[in-house]
């Protein structure tokens, strides 16, 4: 076994507990042993100041895509469990849009297996709702669960029927586990590259407009209603959908919800010029509903930040605005953003973020992780709050550089992460490589 | 390497007012070398330009090449409308292989929006967007300025109706950026199906019925209504949209004062329009034709680094008699 490794002279901040304070934290065997003020250091620990920092659960993640198998020149799960690590991350929850779909035990061993080999952050699979996301037939939720699977989605494709997303929400109820919904009604959102608005009329690109998103929260929060299911709906942007979770959940329905990063900081304002590394779906939206997405996750009627981790090769995106892929990488800028703009801004106190980063989604998704509870596995970030750094795609470790934060001048980042206790990160070390 | 227009002309919303009053100002006297018997001067000899168009275009393309070959320049047309080369990667490429041939001007059209913006951001050579997608058709609304200012001697003040499928239309965005700047009254009228998102904040009134437009307006100008509208259920039918919107005699016979009507072609004769408004004696939109030639020189002028105010000396001496 490793040598105890304390982590000494932090500010703890332990959502899941309610705690924080200037403490140490002591991890035995991959697991917490103890966290409080002045604790001393076991015969043979390693010692790591970390001073300055705030010492946290690992961040959690549930919504990445990571390319593998199919697209593995742009993220594999080494490369994006790496780029996991250096955000900060712990845990991240792998999207089935893969090539082939991860629509079966097989599909999701091979992932499991491949996160083993890789290290870094632990990655669980998501299984595919309908065999090949082709929206018709259920894919064997039994054996994925099995195998390794922790939620179904069809991401990257919206549930087109009502009676499939009825029937999966009530098979999942067996293995109690989330289905996940890209909510997006296609009849409407057909041809559209970014937000229906103005700053799409002026530049002549045909809108996605906010209704295509919320009749399918709508519907979906009525067939959670329907079924009992646990319905989770993926990445919201607009205040129309944030409305109709509040009343949803002010209903004790089973529903959760995360935002993205750019949905929390960027405006359809982003696309002007045709940049199309601000081009994503659901699309960037307006003001008003980036301050709607800020107070929802504030109050908890969504329960997570998730980075929507979507990696594309260069010149992929080196094109123009209607034929450039949708997405965004966001693990390695995800806690700065949100830092910088929720934080520093005003929105969110940092215990708030770390629990809408960490503890509420592993909680979502029925993760262990979240907590820096003793004989919890030792999955831990210390939090450099003071550190001021440029966003360089250059210097990501995700194979892609896809991201409309270049050049941006963040506060927050991942000063060391830590995976049962194992160091996966330590961005002294990397500055010195 | 003017500093009069920049580097490219993309749009209309990026030109301030006394650049738009520059390029009509910089037509007048390139118009009349179209008259000439010797219909060529020498202003652009020695610079090669491309026209690079990516979408059908039997007008706007001629007419380049007509303002072009007037202004002595070396051209070459490149027309591809074959679906593979009209993919994003393409024109990286395309980009990156006209820079390497060391050419001077691009005109380019292209059925995405903020494709001339794209190439004009990656290359060095002058870039001409001669309509990208639905977002602008810059030489279009300069000459549908020109004509609204030889018709009625003035554009301040003018009101303006956009008539049809404001939704699609690059040429509508064109004309709303450069008859605002202008200070002319600006309103769009067409079915609502058709109407783009937060028009209003653009400065234009939104008219609801046709008759109302011809009741309002000095000038109307009425977009192409393409077939792919009603086959993607924006409108009922053609039929319809004619008894609905079309720009016919017994409408304009309400006008309570002389109307100009311009249409930026191709007509669908009794769609939008009525032949016999078309050809009949409101219609302007063969003037329209003739100012695109003169328009289209002056801004190539312009981008190539001519002066202005040496425009009318930049046409060499003149074969018939001038000013």
């Amino acid at each position: 076994m490793a040598a105890p490794l304390l982590l000494q002279g932090g500010r703890v901040v332990d959502p899941s507990r309610d705690l924080d304070e200037a403490a140490d934290v002591l991890i035995q065997d991959g697991r917490i042993a103890a966290v409080g003020p002045g604790l001393g250091a076991p015969a043979g620990a390693t010692v790591r100041d970390v001073r300055g920092t705030v010492v946290a659960p690992g961040l959690v993640d549930v919504h990445v895509h990571l390319r593998e198998p199919g697209n593995e020149d742009e993220e594999t799960i080494a490369t994006g469990a790496r780029a996991a690590a250096a955000g900060g991350f712990t845990t991240v929850c792998a999207m089935p849009n893969t090539d082939p779909v991860t629509d079966n035990q097989a599909a999701v061993g091979f992932i499991v297996r491949q996160s083993l080999r890789a290290g870094f952050a632990r990655v669980y699979p998501i299984g595919a709702i309908s065999v090949g996301q082709r929206g018709q037939q259920l894919a064997e939720f039994g054996e994925m669960v099995g195998a390794g699977a922790v939620a179904v989605s069809d991401d990257g494709k919206p549930v087109v029927s009502s009676h499939l997303m009825r029937t999966a929400l009530e098979y999942a109820r067996t293995f109690d586990i989330p289905v996940a919904d890209h909510c997006e009604e296609p009849s409407l959102s057909a041809g559209g590259v970014m937000h229906e608005g103005l700053v799409a009329t002026k530049l002549g690109l045909k809108g996605i407009p906010a209704a295509a998103e919320e009749i399918m929260v709508a519907r979906d929060i009525l067939l959670a209603e329907l079924t009992g299911g646990r319905v989770h709906l993926c990445h919201l942007s607009t205040r129309g959908s944030v409305e109709l979770m509040r009343r949803a959940k002010e209903r004790g329905l089973r529903v959760t919800a995360e935002v993205t990063p750019h949905h929390l900081s960027l405006t359809e304002a982003a696309c002007e010029r045709y940049d199309t590394h601000a081009k994503m779906n659901p699309p960037l939206r307006e003001a008003a509903d980036v301050a709607a997405l800020r107070q929802a996750l504030q109050d908890g009627v969504i329960d997570c930040v998730a980075s929507d981790h979507a990696p594309h090769a260069y010149d992929e995106k080196e094109a123009a605005f209607d034929d450039a892929p949708f997405g965004i990488v966001g693990l390695e800028t995800a806690f700065g953003v949100a830092y910088t703009e929720l934080v520093q801004g005003g929105a969110l106190t940092l215990p708030q973020l770390i629990l809408r980063m960490s503890t509420a989604p592993a909680r979502v998704f029925g993760l262990p992780g979240g907590t820096l509870r003793p004989g919890a596995p030792a999955d831990v970030v210390a939090l450099d709050v003071a550190a001021g750094w440029a966003v360089d795609p250059a210097r990501f470790h995700s194979k892609s550089r896809n991201t409309p934060f270049a050049g941006r001048s963040l506060t927050g980042r991942a000063a060391l992460t830590l995976v049962a206790g194992t160091i996966v990160h330590d961005a002294r070390a990397a500055a010195q490589a | 390497m003017t500093a009069a227009l920049g580097k490219d002309l993309i749009g209309l919303e990026r030109l301030s007012p006394d650049q738009i009053r520059l390029i009509l100002d910089t037509a007048e006297p390139f118009k009349e070398v179209s008259e000439r018997l010797i219909k060529k001067v020498p202003a652009l000899r020695g610079k090669t330009i491309v026209n690079l168009f990516f979408e059908a275009s039997t007008r706007t393309r001629i007419s380049f090449e007509f303002a072009e070959k007037r202004l002595s320049a070396d051209t070459v047309n490149v027309a591809t409308t074959g679906s593979a080369v009209q993919k994003g990667e393409t024109l990286v490429d395309t980009a990156k292989n006209l820079e390497a041939m060391r050419i001077d001007m691009v005109v380019i059209r292209h059925a995405s929006s903020g494709a001339a913006q794209f190439l004009g951001d990656r290359i060095r050579s002058n870039v001409v967007n001669a309509g990208d997608g639905k977002h602008e058709h810059p030489t279009q609304a300069l000459l549908d300025l020109l004509t609204i200012r030889d018709k009625l001697g003035r554009i301040e003040g003018v009101k303006v109706c956009l008539v049809g499928d404001i939704l699609h239309s690059r040429v509508a965005r064109s004309n709303i950026w450069g008859l605002t700047k202008l200070g002319a009254q600006v309103a769009v009228c067409g079915p609502h199906s058709l109407m783009p998102r937060g028009i209003e904040e653009l400065g234009v009134t939104v008219l609801r019925r046709v008759e109302e437009a011809i009741e309002w307006a000095d000038v109307l100008n009425v977009l192409r209504l393409q077939l792919e509208r009603m086959e993607a259920g924006f409108i009922p039918s053609l039929r319809e949209y004619y008894r609905v919107f079309g720009v016919t005699v017994e409408r304009l016979a309400k006008a309570p004062r002389a109307l100009t009507v311009m249409h930026p072609g191709p007509m669908n004769r009794g769609v939008e329009i009525d032949s016999r408004v078309a050809d009949g004696p409101h219609s302007v939109i063969l003037d329209q034709v003739t100012n695109g030639v003169a328009v289209r020189m002056a801004v190539l002028y312009l981008l190539a680094g001519g002066k202005p105010e040496l425009a009318d000396a930049a046409k060499g001496p003149a074969a018939g008699g001038t000013d």
